[in-house]
């Protein structure tokens, strides 16, 4: 599944390494794939382990564990708002409600349109520009309801650099 | 005062990332110094002792003996690691070094790697941090094709290589040995210590491993000497420190001042309270130290050894100001969810314990917290403390605890009545 240009991605971040470390290119290898594929798929993990001549176990292990690897589908943006304390004390939990009320999704979920997920997320080391959202690339720092009814129109209508 | 004056000197000046800025600001001169004056490695690690430079990731470990237990004459790679996985609630920091100044990052890394010899280093950034990991790696292109890094780094028999490795979300990754075992491709859980990193570290080589914020103070205190950076500070507490000021305060942001800057005027600068607030609490360095009554943290001064007296800990600088619109359950009850979390799930105590403490937390913030539950708060707390392998289990007890000592009536009125003593349910 990995085009050759993810192949060639991965071998650069082997260069990184010792030549016997080769499982050290695994995170970036990983993300590599997502980026290509949009989430991880049993498949792609297997292959990525492939790749990099590793235990397919290794690769699962490691996918399960970081947060930022999706195991199951995600819709084309993901909205991860951070829930931790500076952000709560700046009203985080008002921006998720309105953001579930706008997308009319839970948390965790994806709209049928399959454009939004919204996912709460812990301190992404940015709270003094509290509350914040992680987009793809972008943070989206002091956010209103306003800014993140404006966020939304500007994504349906096609744009993702919304900063 | 000497304010935003060392690691975030040139954060107001246009395009301070490009080496060409930093260089025109006295950048890599700390550099070229070392070289043209040959001063030794020995050297450099005494003026490191001198200047009472204390770690900048939390633990505050005096940088100059860290860097005194690497290995000297040992065969095979040395390496040097940076942590850049900031992730403690609160804290806000070294995110904007590397996004203003990562070349004073990179330069600090130089001059370590040569202090001790290392001859490879990694920075480990959290992978949501794509601004910076950007930054740091034009940086490092910037670096090599001027010769600062690489082989025989401006044309002396030293050399050093120095990489970029994203992390991929987990906060457990920011204690160091987890950070290694990520660097190896593995889940992140910390390692038994002993051994230590300087004798075991990644790939089981000798291994140093400092924060963004130590590296990028350490050109300064080549070029103008240990003494310099010391009397900036106070003694054992040398330097200025950014402070990341968050919360209820009117300006949020990073602030670096000189150690042993009264609390009240590091307040002033963040822009105080909002109008018609009172403090009522404080974080002092990030949500694993101890909660601090407002009158308490009035009197302090920001400094490693004035926080420690007060009962809590200076931490990475991360300043939680709670103003009187908050209840202090909610509030707990959010920080404790973290640490549920964010365990790595090795040690029973931890992987259990925080998850009883956040349950018990939800059930009296919810209303449902029955009548024993205070005392069982404090009773699973102290079975967790020093019973696990890292410092994270320790860090998830003490606003549990510390706040229940400094607002137990709160808890009470939560108990007996089901809900606040004071604010909304939803802070504002
Ligand atoms: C759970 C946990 C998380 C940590 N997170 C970080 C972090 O994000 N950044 C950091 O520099 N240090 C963090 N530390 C501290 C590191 O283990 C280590 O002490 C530090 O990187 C050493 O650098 P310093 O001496 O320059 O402070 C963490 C420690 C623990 C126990
Ligand atoms: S204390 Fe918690 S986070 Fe640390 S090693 Fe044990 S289980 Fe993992
Ligand atoms: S608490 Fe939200 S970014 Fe740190």
């Amino acid at each position: 599944m990995l085009s050759d240009q993810a192949l060639a991605a991965i071998a650069a971040e082997r260069r990184k390494y010792p030549a016997d470390q080769a499982r050290s290119a695994l995170l970036a290898a990983l993300r590599i794939a997502q980026e290509e594929h949009g989430w991880l798929p049993t498949e792609l993990i297997e292959e990525v382990a492939q790749v990099l001549e590793i235990p397919s176990i290794q690769a699962f292990e490691v996918a399960t564990f970081y947060t930022m690897y999706d195991l199951k589908p995600v819709g084309k943006h993901k909205l991860c708002v951070c829930g931790s304390v500076s952000c709560f004390l700046n009203g985080s939990d008002d921006i998720l409600a309105h953001l579930q009320k706008r997308l009319g999704i839970g948390i965790g979920e994806t709209t049928a349109d399959g454009l939004f997920t919204l996912q709460e997320v812990e301190c992404l080391g940015a709270c003094k520009d509290a509350p914040v959202l992680h987009l793809g690339d972008q943070y989206l720092e002091r956010l209103t309801p306003e800014g993140i009814d404006a966020l939304i129109e500007q994504l349906r209508g096609g744009s993702s650099d919304v900063r | 005062m000497y304010v935003n004056g060392v690691t975030l000197k040139n954060r107001g000046i246009p395009d301070s990332h490009r080496l060409s800025v930093y260089e025109s600001t006295g950048g890599y001169q700390a550099l070229r110094k070392i070289f043209s004056e040959q001063v030794t490695p020995e050297q450099v690690i005494a003026e490191m002792k001198t200047s009472a430079l204390r770690g900048r990731g939390g633990a505050g470990f005096p940088t100059g003996l860290k860097w005194s237990f690497m290995p000297k004459g040992v065969s095979g790679t040395k390496y040097l690691l940076c942590n850049a996985d900031e992730g403690e609630p609160g804290t806000c920091k070294d995110r904007d070094i590397m996004r203003y100044e990562p070349h004073r990052l990179i330069e600090g890394m130089i001059i370590g790697a040569y202090a001790m010899g290392a001859r490879a280093g990694y920075i480990f950034i959290r992978g949501e941090f794509i601004e910076p990991i950007r930054r740091v790696e034009a940086a490092l292109e910037e670096a090599y094709a001027a010769g600062f890094l690489g082989e025989r780094i401006l044309g002396q028999d030293f050399s050093f290589d120095l990489y970029v490795y994203r992390g991929a979300g987990a906060y457990i990754c920011g204690e160091e040995t987890a950070l290694m075992e990520a660097l190896e491709g593995k889940k992140g859980q910390p390692r038994f210590k002993p051994p230590f990193p300087a004798s075991y570290g990644l790939y089981g080589r000798p291994t140093t491993i400092n924060n963004v914020e130590t590296f990028a103070s350490v050109p300064d205190i080549i070029v103008h000497g240990g003494q310099w950076f010391l009397e900036l500070g106070k003694a054992n507490n040398g330097g200025t420190k950014i402070f990341s000021v968050t919360g209820h305060v009117q300006r949020p942001g990073n602030y670096e001042v000189p150690m042993g800057t009264p609390f009240p005027e590091l307040l002033e600068m963040a822009g105080g309270l909002r109008p018609g607030r009172s403090l009522k609490a404080v974080i002092p360095g990030g949500t694993s130290t101890a909660m601090l009554a407002g009158d308490t943290m009035m009197d302090c001064t920001m400094d490693y050894d004035s926080i420690a007296k007060a009962g809590s800990a200076l931490g990475a600088g991360s300043v939680i100001v709670i103003d009187d619109s908050v209840c202090i359950v909610r509030v707990v009850e959010r920080i404790a969810r973290f640490y549920m979390h964010e365990s790595c799930g090795q040690c029973t105590p931890c992987r259990e314990g925080m998850g009883w403490l956040w349950r018990v937390m939800h059930r009296i913030e919810n209303g449902q917290g029955r009548a024993q539950d205070i005392e069982l708060l404090l009773n699973v707390g102290s079975r967790i403390e020093g019973r696990t392998i890292c410092a994270l289990a320790d860090g998830g007890v003490a606003p549990v605890v510390s706040s229940i000592k400094l607002f137990r009536e709160e808890y009470e009125h939560h108990i007996r009545h089901g809900q606040c003593l004071v604010g909304q349910r939803r802070a504002a």
